[in-house]
């Protein structure tokens, strides 16, 4: 498969903050430059972003 | 040859792994474990979603929904990387620890216990300072030094009382008093391919709690260690956390089966995502060394 990204603007889900995004996929997390919150990519068309999941006890290497 | 990617999230590591995939012209397909169910039967229509894949590459952030799915995977016949055994016993610091001794590599000295009593009187078998670490858990989260008998009474009372069953199947292990460093060892189909230094002021140096990295050349010592550790516990793509003791040399900590290695390309100069894919392509064409899963169904 073809991995999509998409390069664009987008707005924090939680504090309005503005975020640059660069080739970025579905599921790819990033975090917004202004309130620090960790966003998952959950569609790049249209773009959506969410609160990543929170992290839990067995998450790791 | 088609290559599936089981994942939680899409972190650095994982779109390494895509590039790395796509710069091959690999068919491979993403599959969010947070979509699956598996019915658990060997029944044709349960595996059919999967038996397409010639081998799946595991990059759950979650170690218990890796160790389901590897399980079920391996069990249907599907070549995985890494394994199930091999995700439950590094998954488990615990299994580790016995998977390392077993086969006779170096550890630091080691405890386990079921009651805040007895895990006392294993603290003072060791002798102050020691680490509490649980046993499931990573990225240096919830380590303790213990420091003296009032430490170890409140935190192992802690551990009991406010933690879940399995923080009370206590993890004791002597501390390292170590140069401010450890090491992480990459082994990819039994080659360590390379190391890094990680270095810290902080006693916990792991580089999700900020420590730095550098290379670290590959010495015999690092590379036989490293290599033992990884063919202790089962083998396939590894990181390999090592400690230096003054007295015995390298010791080795722990064992990553879903290692994170963005922090580690630019100073060792390796293209470790590289090397990663290349092993998957390998396996799944038979020409590396198997690591066991890929008995049929």
């Amino acid at each position: 498969m073809a991995i999509e990204t998409i390069t664009t603007t987008a707005e924090c889900p939680d504090c309005l903050g503005a975020l640059e995004l660069k080739d970025v996929m579905q599921s790819e997390i990033v975090q917004c430059p202004e309130c620090a919150s960790e966003l998952e990519v959950v569609s790049i068309d249209p773009l959506t972003l969410e609160p990543a999941p929170e992290e839990e006890e067995d998450w790791g290497e | 040859m088609r290559v599936g990617i089981l994942y939680s999230r899409v972190r650095a590591e994982e779109k390494l792994l895509f590039q790395a995939l796509e710069k091959r012209g690999l068919d491979f397909d993403l599959i969010d474990d947070r979509t699956l169910h598996f019915e658990l039967s060997h029944s044709a229509s349960a595996i059919e979603r999967f038996s397409g894949y010639d081998i799946i590459l595991e990059r759950c952030i979650n170690h218990s929904r890796a160790v389901a799915s590897l399980r079920i995977l391996n069990d249907w016949g599907i070549l995985t990387v890494n394994t199930a055994e091999v995700a439950e016993v590094c998954g488990n610091k615990l299994h580790t620890s016995c998977a390392l001794s077993v086969n006779g590599v170096p550890t630091p000295r080691t405890f386990t216990a079921f009651t805040p009593e007895s895990a006392i009187e294993a603290i003072e078998e060791i002798g102050y300072p020691v680490v509490l670490k649980p046993a499931v858990g990573s990225w240096g989260r919830l380590l303790s030094k213990v420091n003296d008998r009032d430490s170890a009474e409140a935190i192992l009372e802690h551990k009991e009382i406010l933690g879940t069953y399995h923080h009370s199947i206590f993890y004791i292990q002597e501390f390292i008093h170590k140069p401010m460093r450890d090491l992480r060892s990459f082994v990819v189909g039994g080659d360590t391919i390379c190391a890094i230094y990680r270095t810290s002021q902080h006693w916990i140096t792991n580089t999700a709690r900020g420590a730095h990295t550098e290379n670290c050349p590959v010495t015999h010592d690092i590379d036989e260690i490293s290599q033992a550790a990884a063919k202790a516990v089962g083998g396939g793509v590894l990181a390999i956390d090592l400690v230096e003791d003054e007295e015995r040399g390298l010791l080795v900590l722990e064992v990553n089966y879903t290692m994170e290695f963005r922090n580690s390309i630019e100073p060792t100069g390796v293209d470790i995502p590289d090397r990663i894919v290349d092993y998957v392509v390998r396996l799944a064409e038979g020409e590396a060394p198997g690591t066991g899963a890929e008995s049929p169904a």
